[in-house]
């Protein structure tokens, strides 16, 4: 029994039973939160009405759909966001070797920012960053 | 250990930290929140179920349990109904990586996991998911420009969240919150005002720099005031979760919450030492412990109104308490100092939320991105700088 245990831990690295503990909290938690759900549907009244289950609008009937198409104005922000992102991944593994590497680390980061810096920089003059 | 005793373990500590989560984030959170919104405007709070109303809470729940659901005709059945277990579950998944303190050698977490903050931060973006999903399938006006907002909110203040946990990653040379904090008891001292040696206390305005990005990037990735626009009661009347009633209304305040603790409990992690205790020399305490006292007294001598006398009293008493404690060279748990630095981060963005008002879009974006932004991304050099010239 000991050794088939040592044998099953052995072959179970510490990432992948990190992985297995977060799977099990998403199914479990997601069990727990529908669990209050499922009292509800026991306890509480259910009774259909057409004014209860329209859309609540300012107490006047709803106009039209919400599902319409309308200008999201800061689409250029969504656009900015998606290069800083990519950059800021590649930001974490510099940070948790940086301090191994030295010098050089440091100065390959140095350019990589300063080229994103002056494309924030460049953004911001073109008045990207502005409300339109 | 076998599989299925690790299942075992695994479901047990779901449990553990959703129970902690209900209870202590959400049922406790709600009436300190709701309390000190009280002593702030000068009101007195809930004060009928039970003593000072401290079951209010569950009074709360009992009532929302047996309300009935109420589903828009026109909405989106099954996204309406998976929105509020997605924020939900997300603010779960965050406490994954949490360490609360330390038992004998044992570190007190559910998983130390290698990439520990980085994970945090991507559970952390999932309750945005939740919130553009309710925001888009109530199929409410309202709803869906709360969740408009949140996505714009989101992408504006991501970066500058990525940035200070990168500059508390950068410091301490790893991504696991267990490593970050123990990087601070080596180093002893806090990144909020040490850096390692040979840079030492002089390091204090990086920290505090990178500190601060961090806490108002939380405050808005939460949707807390003064960035609380998702929501905004008096424009959107309550913005995503307008449609929402009963127990999913509670899922969405047991994630907001969630969320909120999850934040503060990161901060306390990377800027305030986590689980270690301060050290002072035991002079010092004895004057925090005055100090606490002279404040006290000096706001009760000045204080306009009767009911401030209270909340002050107990806060500065505990400190006081504490302090002495300290003092006398008596060591508290590893967990309580956790949770006092938690409760003390979350009364502040309490204090927050109850003393500004909300921000408009414009102003909101702005600061996102031409001041935390580039002040972030500045600060990560200057610390990068001066640890390279520092040497190791």
């Amino acid at each position: 029994m000991l050794a088939e245990s040592a044998i099953i831990s052995a072959s179970m690295p510490k990432v992948l039973l990190d992985w297995f503990y977060v799977a099990v909290f998403a199914v479990v938690g997601t069990l727990m939160a529908v669990l209050p759900l499922a009292v509800v549907w026991v306890l509480a009244p259910r009774q259909d009405s057409p004014q209860k289950t329209t859309t609540y609008e300012s107490g006047v009937l709803p106009f039209g759909q919400a599902w319409a198409q309308f200008n999201v104005r800061y689409y250029l922000f969504a656009l900015i966001f998606v290069v800083f992102d990519v950059e800021v991944i590649y930001l974490y593994p510099w940070a948790v070797v940086f301090r191994q590497l030295g010098p050089v680390a440091f100065v390959e980061m140095l350019a990589f920012l300063l080229i994103l810096l002056i494309g924030l920089v460049y953004a911001w003059r073109k008045g990207a960053l502005e409300w339109v | 250990m076998s599989w299925a005793l690790e299942l075992l373990k695994a479901i047990g500590l779901t449990l553990v930290i959703f129970t902690f989560l209900a209870v202590v984030t959400a049922m406790i959170g709600v009436y300190a929140e709701r309390k000190i919104a009280g002593w702030i405007q000068a009101r007195l709070g809930p004060k009928h179920v039970g003593p000072q109303g401290l079951l209010q809470t569950i009074a709360d729940t009992v009532k929302l349990l047996q309300k009935e659901h109420i589903t828009p005709r026109r909405a989106d059945v099954l996204m309406f109904n998976a929105a509020p277990v997605v924020v939900a579950v997300a603010a779960l998944l965050d406490w994954v990586v949490i360490p609360f303190g330390t038992l004998g050698s044992r570190v007190l977490v559910v998983r130390d996991i290698n990439i520990g903050v980085l994970y945090f931060s991507a559970m952390a973006s999932i309750t945005v998911l939740g919130i553009l999903t309710a925001g888009w399938s109530s199929n409410n006006k309202y709803a869906l420009l709360g969740g408009l907002r949140s996505a714009a909110q989101l992408i504006s203040y991501e970066l500058p969240l990525a940035l200070g946990i990168i500059w508390a990653a950068m410091v301490a040379g790893t991504l696991s919150t267990v490593g970050i904090v123990e990087a601070q008891i080596q180093q002893g001292g806090w990144f909020l005002f040490t850096l390692p040696p040979p840079i030492g206390r002089l390091g204090a305005p990086f920290g505090i720099l990178a500190a601060v990005t961090f806490l108002v990037a939380a405050t808005a990735e939460v949707n807390r005031v003064p960035f609380d626009l998702p929501e905004a009661e008096s424009e959107l009347v309550a913005g995503y979760f307008v449609e929402y009633t009963g127990m999913r209304f509670a899922l969405f305040q047991l994630g907001e919450y969630g969320e909120m603790f999850g934040m503060a409990a990161l901060a306390v992690i990377m800027f305030l030492g986590g689980w270690a205790e301060p050290h002072l020399a035991p002079y010092l305490w004895v004057a925090v412990a005055l100090g606490a006292v002279v404040l006290a007294a000096v706001i009760l001598l000045t204080a306009r109104h009767s009911l401030i006398i209270r909340p002050v009293l107990i806060l500065a008493v505990l400190t006081a308490a504490v302090s002495l404690l300290m003092s006398v060279g008596i060591h508290l748990p590893s967990i309580v100092w956790f949770l006092l630095k938690l409760f003390t981060l979350v009364f502040f963005l309490m204090w927050v939320r109850w003393t500004y008002p909300r921000l408009r879009l414009d102003q909101l974006l702005n600061l996102s991105w031409k001041v935390l932004l580039p002040l972030g991304l500045l600060n990560l050099l200057a610390t990068g700088l001066i640890l390279t010239l520092g040497g190791r």
